[in-house]
C-alpha cells in the first residue's frame, strides 16, 4: 500500500511539473509582455540562486563571486554578440564563466569560512575595477552596446536554461556527488578520511554553478543593449543569491526557486509602489528575514509538515 | 590617507575580530559622520572638528544599541559561531541598505562638498593643503589613543580577553554581553572619528560608504583578521602604497588595493602579524 502510494504521488509530482513547465513554455502567447518581462527577470534570479546553492548550498562556502560569473558572460555576450549566433554566445558565456570559476577554486583551495567570503567578493571586485580601467585606457570607451534580441527568445532562453539547470541540480543531489559535496559541508577533514577527492569535488561543483551564471549573463546583456562594468559587476548580484537562497531555505531543491521568485516579485512591488523607500524597505526585510528565518521558507514548510506528522501518530 | 585608513580599519577590525561581525555596513556610519559634519557645518557653522566630538559618540551609542539589539539575538540563535558570522555579515548588509537610504532620504543623492582650512601649508619645500595636515595629525593621534586604550585600561583589557576565550573571559566576571556590545560601538565611533576627517577633505555622498568599508576590510586582512596592532600598520602601508599607485595612474589605485589584497589571502592569508 504504501509503496502504491508513494509511486502515485511521484507520477503526480512530475504530471504537476510537466503541466507547469508547458504552461511556462506557452504562456507569451497569452499574457501581456509585460508578464513576461517579469517573468524572465525572475527567471534570472532563479537561476543564478539556484546555481549558488548547487555549491554554496551543501559545502557552506558562501561564495560572493556571482557577480564575477554573470559580469564575464555579460561581456562575452558584448564582444561576440555581433559576430557569433546567439546560442554560441550564451555557451561561449557559460564556458568562460566555467573556466574562471576552475581557476577561482584552485585559488582558493586554502581558504575558508570568512577568508573564501571575502576572496570571492574581491575577485570580483578586482575583475570590474581592471575591466573599467581597461576599457577608459586601452578601449578608450566606459561601456558597450549589445545585440538586441526580442524580449520572448529572451524568455524562451531563460526557460531552457532553468530545465537544464533544475536537472543538474537534482542529478547532482540523487548522485553520489550530491553525498560527496553534503559531507564536504559537514565535516571537510572527515569526508576527505572517507577516501573523498576533497579538492575536486569542490572545484568541479563550484565551475558547474558558474557556468550557468555565466550563460545567463550573456543573455541578459541583450536585454539591457548598453552595459558597462558597474552594471555588469554589480556587487548586488553576488549579495541577493545568498538572501534570496537564505530566504528560500537550502535544504530543499525548491527553495531557493520559492526565495528568488517571492523576492523578486518583491523587488518589482516595492520599486512601483515605493520607489524612494524600496531599498530601504528591501533592508528592512532582509533584516527581518534573517532574525526570525534563519532556516527559511522551506524551513517553516518543514517544520509545519513534521507538525502535522506528529499529530496524525498522536490520533492513531 | 594611511592614518583615516588605520582609524576605520581598527574600527572594523575590533568589530570583527572581537564581537566576531564583519560589518559591511561599517562604511555607512563614516558617511554618517561624514554629513552629520557636513550639516553642522554648512548650517550651523560648527567647526569639523568640533563635530568630530559630536559624532564619535553619538555613533558609539547607535553602533551599541545595535549590537544590543540585533547582534545580540543573532548570537543567541545561531548554533555556531560560523553561522553566526555568516548571518551577522547578511545582516548588516541590510543594516547598509537602510542606512543608506534613510541618508538618501534625508541628505538626497547629490555629492556635496564644504571648504574648511583648505589653505596650501607648506612643509620642506613640498605643499599640502591644511585641512589634510591636520586630518592626518587627528587620524594619528586617535589612533595611538585607542590603541593605547585597548592595551593599558581595564576595559581595554576586558575586550581583548573577550577576543581570545569569550568563555573563559566571561568566568573571569567579565560581562561578555556589555563588552561586546561596548566593542561594536567603538568601532562605530573609530566610524565617527573617521567621517569628519574624510569629510574635510573630499566630497561627500550617500554612497560613498561602501568603498571605505572595502578599504577597511583590506586593511584588516593585510594587518591579520582580528589583530588591531596590525590594522594600525596595515593602514599606514596601504596609504602608501595608494599614493603610490596614484602618482602614476590614478585609475589603478583601486586595482592596486584589489591585487595586493588578493595576492595576501593567497600567500598568508593571516596577514603581516599573523602567527
Amino acid at each position: 500500500m504504501d509503496s502504491l502510494r508513494v509511486i502515485s504521488k511521484r507520477s503526480f509530482l512530475l504530471g504537476l511539473l510537466c503541466l507547469i513547465l508547458i504552461l511556462l513554455a506557452t504562456s507569451p502567447h497569452y499574457i501581456p509582455p509585460y508578464t513576461v518581462i517579469l517573468l524572465t527577470s525572475i527567471f534570472m534570479y532563479i537561476i543564478i540562486t539556484v546555481s549558488w546553492a548547487i555549491f554554496s548550498g551543501p559545502t557552506r562556502y558562501i561564495s560572493l563571486a556571482s557577480a564575477a560569473f554573470f559580469g564575464v558572460g555579460v561581456y562575452a555576450s558584448a564582444i561576440l554578440g555581433f559576430v557569433l549566433p546567439l546560442p554560441a554566445v550564451i555557451v561561449i558565456g557559460g564556458l568562460v564563466s566555467f573556466c574562471l570559476a576552475l581557476f577561482i577554486g584552485l585559488l582558493t583551495l586554502r581558504l575558508r569560512g570568512m577568508y573564501f567570503i571575502i576572496f570571492t567578493f574581491g575577485i570580483s571586485e578586482l575583475i570590474k575595477h581592471f575591466i573599467l580601467w581597461w576599457e577608459a585606457n586601452m578601449t578608450g570607451t566606459v561601456g558597450r552596446w549589445v545585440v538586441v534580441v526580442d524580449h520572448t527568445t529572451v524568455y524562451y532562453v531563460m526557460l531552457v536554461i532553468f530545465v537544464i539547470l533544475m536537472l543538474t541540480a537534482y542529478l547532482i543531489r540523487r548522485s553520489k556527488f550530491g553525498l560527496a559535496l553534503q559531507s564536504i559541508g559537514a565535516n571537510e577533514e572527515a569526508a576527505a578520511h572517507t577516501g573523498i577527492n576533497v579538492t575536486l569535488v569542490k572545484v568541479i561543483t563550484f565551475a558547474i554553478s558558474a557556468s550557468f551564471m555565466g550563460a545567463v549573463g550573456a543573455i541578459m546583456a541583450t536585454r539591457w543593449t548598453y552595459i558597462d562594468p558597474r552594471i555588469a559587476f554589480n556587487p548586488l548580484l553576488s549579495f541577493m543569491p545568498v538572501l534570496m537562497a537564505i530566504f528560500g531555505g537550502v535544504g530543499q531543491l525548491y527553495g531557493p526557486i520559492l526565495g528568488a521568485a517571492i523576492f523578486t516579485y518583491l523587488e518589482e512591488f516595492l520599486i512601483t509602489e515605493f520607489p524612494y523607500y524600496y531599498m530601504l524597505l528591501f533592508g528592512l526585510v532582509l533584516v527581518a528575514v534573517i532574525l526570525f528565518l534563519p532556516n527559511g521558507l522551506v524551513g517553516l514548510i518543514e517544520k509545519w509538515r513534521k507538525g502535522g506528522l506528529k499529530r496524525q501518530h498522536a490520533d492513531t | 590617507m594611511g592614518g583615516i585608513y588605520a582609524l576605520i580599519a581598527m574600527g572594523l577590525s575590533l568589530q570583527y575580530g572581537v564581537a566576531r561581525v564583519l560589518n559591511i555596513a561599517h562604511g555607512e556610519f563614516i558617511m554618517l559622520g561624514a554629513f552629520a559634519t557636513f550639516s553642522l557645518y554648512t548650517v550651523f557653522g560648527i567647526s569639523p572638528l568640533v563635530s568630530l566630538v559630536i559624532c564619535g559618540p553619538a555613533l558609539f551609542i547607535i553602533g551599541f544599541l545595535i549590537h544590543r539589539t540585533l547582534f545580540q539575538y543573532l548570537r543567541k540563535t545561531s548554533e555556531s559561531i560560523d553561522i553566526f558570522e555568516g548571518n551577522s555579515l547578511l545582516a548588516s548588509f541590510g543594516l547598509l541598505f537602510i542606512i543608506q537610504n534613510v541618508a538618501l532620504l534625508i541628505w538626497r543623492a547629490d555629492i556635496r562638498k564644504y571648504s574648511y582650512l583648505a589653505s596650501p601649508v607648506s612643509i620642506l619645500g613640498a605643499i599640502f593643503a591644511a585641512n589634510r595636515l591636520v586630518a592626518l595629525l587627528f587620524a594619528v593621534v586617535l589612533s595611538l589613543a585607542f590603541y593605547i586604550f585597548l592595551t593599558r585600561t581595564r576595559l581595554g583589557k576586558a575586550i581583548r580577553s573577550a577576543a581570545q576565550e569569550p568563555a573563559t573571559a566571561q568566568m573571569m566576571g567579565v560581562n561578555i554581553n556589555r563588552v561586546l556590545a561596548i566593542c561594536f560601538g567603538l568601532g562605530a565611533l573609530m566610524a565617527g572619528f573617521a567621517g569628519p576627517l574624510i569629510s574635510m577633505m573630499y566630497e561627500v555622498q550617500p554612497v560613498m560608504g561602501l568603498q571605505y568599508t572595502i578599504i577597511a576590510i583590506i586593511v584588516v586582512v593585510l594587518g591579520g583578521l582580528g589583530s588591531i596592532t596590525g590594522s594600525l600598520i596595515g593602514g599606514f602601508i596601504l596609504g602608501l602604497i595608494g599614493s603610490i599607485v596614484t602618482y602614476f595612474d590614478p585609475g589603478l589605485s583601486l586595482v592596486a588595493y584589489y591585487v595586493i589584497f588578493i595576492l595576501l589571502l593567497l600567500v598568508k592569508p593571516t596577514g603581516i602579524l599573523g602567527k
